[in-house]
């Protein structure tokens, strides 16, 4: 198989699936001429031109509600935000229009809309550009949340969020981009919800998802020398969110911990732990620890963001108290 | 008044004090890039080189007591409002002697004593508190005016719409200024705004709205005084279309490949910093004896404050639990 980072494998499911169906284009700022401030849309313009490469003004509302309005009337339109922290300006037409239409309008009108945008922290860019919201979107209902860590999976699941019927937040991770991955040769997609194990382990179940997952691995190899043996659990998404996964996992290691890094307090990991708690308590033989991200705006100095965001070392110390 | 003066009635020594302001900017902002790449600057760095004479001609002509509030191309601005060069470039190098103590970088610069309000990393997201700025100031009866600088890609923001109507309706003391220099990132503005004629987007609320060239000095002066003598005799907002151009890329990262080489001269040629030497040499208010030893002393302003920022400590590991919660 072909190793390609994952900005080519996002690159190609676009290529595509806008190839695959004339429904389907691309909007958002800079994403044309200047090929996306992370050149995940390269070549789109040359191939498609700009009736299906559309570069908007800083239009965050404007770009998303417009790109509703398009969805309900039988187009799939692709909308790149360029940092998560700017999908916040957009989070009205997200939130009261683009995820409530379907239902609100019974069943009558469908959203076939993804927003595709790049979150987490590692560049030193402050409180205004750094954070990881998608526990933000999972907290409402009629979103579907996607968060790839290898190419063959982000490729995979945006060509399945882009012919799904519901909006679909599409968290890309901008520490990810030049990470190298197998992406199989011709067309595949992944469904969107299923959990993929990255590692097998018997003594504990890791759940995460993102950039953390290559910080999950790196604990487990360190925790591995001591005789545990972790598996590592990830989600790729929190809606649909794969709960048989985590449980016919957790039921094997009887232990788990969450690994998010976004912040701790009212993260995605607390709704795990609490579902695993509720669903298979009498598995355990642990409690269910939650790693998160420190509880504070993102601080620009590099020392200090190292501190709010989760290392291996923090990981394997929280999986150690349950030994 | 002191030496000769000119149809603005600013003083040689103001004139000069515009000139070195403008020359410390660029000299600042050109050492930036090579710090950048020694990895001492982290983070996204946006330049200032080219607009120089907004920031110096919008900060002379208002009061140190009066506020100003900007985006993230702001440590050119934070330079004319006076925050001390050291703490500009100690916060770009993240230290705790920066002006936001390092935790803020170089997109949120902050100097509360100067009434330098911040840069902002959220396009447009500002220019409302702006508004709450000025509110302020005539909910406590004061006579101090607000500053407010944006690209001019925040004009296509639902919040400049709105910071606009508000600003009208409720008379607020504030000056908007659109830094219009032709792109936001790689799009221009004749790819972005349906109206290119930036200043007259604020017809719809009743609020004058000016063009003015935006790399001569003394015109950004004498618009924004007017404005400003306005503002404070409570005759509500201005909205100015500042014309400028950022020599560089959108950021550090960005090569700019999408302006031509004939574009950046045009330009170049206009260089706000020789034009005003042009015209103080012109005038005789100066010599170039003068100019230059201006030019050094800035250049040396500048090395110390890089020495000043690689000497000061790293924020204690505490920091990240300060300030984020009042006591
Ligand atoms: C709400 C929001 N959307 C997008 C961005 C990304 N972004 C940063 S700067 C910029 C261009 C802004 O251009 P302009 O307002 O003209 O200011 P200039 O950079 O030219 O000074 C964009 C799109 C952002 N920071 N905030």
């Amino acid at each position: 198989m072909p190793e390609i980072t994952c900005r080519e494998a996002l690159n190609q499911a676009l290529h595509e699936e806008m190839e695959r169906d004339e429904t389907v284009f691309v909007l958002g700022e800079d994403v044309g001429l200047y090929e996306g401030s992370f050149k995940v849309t390269k070549g789109l313009l040359a191939k498609f031109g700009d009736k299906r490469v559309i570069d908007t003004p800083i239009s965050e509302a404007g770009i998303v509600g417009m790109a509703c309005g398009a969805a309900m009337t039988g187009l799939r339109p692709i909308v790149e935000l360029m940092t998560i922290n700017f999908s916040i300006v957009a989070l009205d037409q997200i939130m009261n229009h683009a995820a409530v239409a379907r239902y609100m309008f019974g069943g009558q009108v469908a959203v076939p809309l993804t927003i595709r945008t790049p979150g987490g922290a590692g560049h030193q860019l402050g409180a205004q550009h750094s954070h990881s919201l998608e526990a933000l979107f999972l907290h409402c209902p009629g979103l579907r949340v996607i968060v790839p860590s290898v190419p063959a999976d982000a490729k995979g699941l945006l060509k399945s969020a882009i012919r799904s019927q519901d909006p679909v937040m599409f968290i890309e991770h901008e520490g990810l981009y030049a990470v190298k991955g197998e992406v199989p040769a011709g067309e595949y997609t992944i469904p969107l919800g299923r959990a993929d194990i990255k590692r097998e382990g018997r003594d504990l179940t890791l759940v995460t998802l993102s950039r953390m997952v290559y910080v999950c691995l790196e604990a487990a190899e360190e925790l591995a020398k001591e005789g545990i043996e972790v598996e590592v659990l990830d989600l790729r998404a929190l809606n649909p969110l794969d709960m048989k996964a985590v449980l016919d996992s957790v039921r094997k290691t009887r232990r788990a911990v969450t690994v998010e890094e976004s912040w701790l307090t009212g993260g995605w990991g607390g709704e795990i732990a609490a579902r695993i708690m509720e669903e298979a308590f009498d598995d355990l033989d642990a409690p269910v620890l939650r790693v998160g991200g420190a509880d504070v705006p993102m601080p620009y100095n590099k020392a200090l963001e190292k501190a709010a965001i989760p290392d291996a070392a923090q990981v394997a110390a929280r999986v150690r108290e349950l030994f | 008044m002191d030496g000769k003066s000119d149809p603005l009635m600013l003083g040689t020594p103001e004139l000069l004090s515009m000139y070195r302001d403008m020359v410390r900017i660029r000299e600042f902002e050109e050492a930036c890039p090579q710090l950048y790449s020694q990895g001492k600057i982290g983070g996204f760095l946006h330049l200032y080189s080219g607009q120089e004479a907004v920031g110096v001609g919008v900060a002379h002509a208002i009061h140190p007591d009066d506020y100003l509030i900007s985006a993230y191309r702001e440590h050119g601005l934070a330079i004319a409002k006076k925050v001390p060069v050291q703490a500009v470039m100690a916060e770009l190098f993240g230290k705790a002697t920066g002006v936001s103590r390092g935790k803020g970088g170089s997109m949120h610069m902050f100097d509360a004593e100067r009434r330098f309000m911040g840069g902002y990393g959220i396009v447009g997201g500002h220019l409302p508190l702006a508004v709450g700025l000025g509110y302020s100031i005539l909910y406590r009866g004061g006579d101090e005016v607000v500053v407010c600088l944006f690209g001019d890609g925040a004009t296509n923001q639902g919040v400049f719409h709105e910071a606009m109507n508000m600003a009208a309706l409720y008379r607020v003391p504030v000056v908007f200024i659109c830094e219009n220099n032709m792109y936001g990132i790689g799009t221009s503005v004749a790819r972005a705004s349906a109206v290119e004629e930036l200043y007259k987007k604020s017809c719809a609320y009743e609020t004058p709205g000016l063009r003015v060239d935006g790399m001569d000095v003394l015109a950004v002066y004498q618009a924004v005084h007017q404005a400003v003598q306005k503002a404070r005799n409570g005759e509500g907002p201005t909205y100015i279309e500042a014309r400028t151009y950022r020599y560089r890329g959108h950021s550090i990262s960005d090569p700019g490949t999408y302006r031509s080489e004939q574009e950046k001269k045009i330009w170049k040629d206009r260089d706000p910093i020789p034009a005003l030497a042009a015209y103080l040499l012109r005038e005789e208010h100066t010599s170039q004896k003068e100019l230059t030893a201006i030019d050094e002393e800035e250049r040396k302003i500048i090395q110390e404050a890089i020495a000043f920022a690689e000497e000061s400590p790293d924020p204690d590991p505490e920091e990240l639990w300060t300030d984020v919660y009042a006591p």
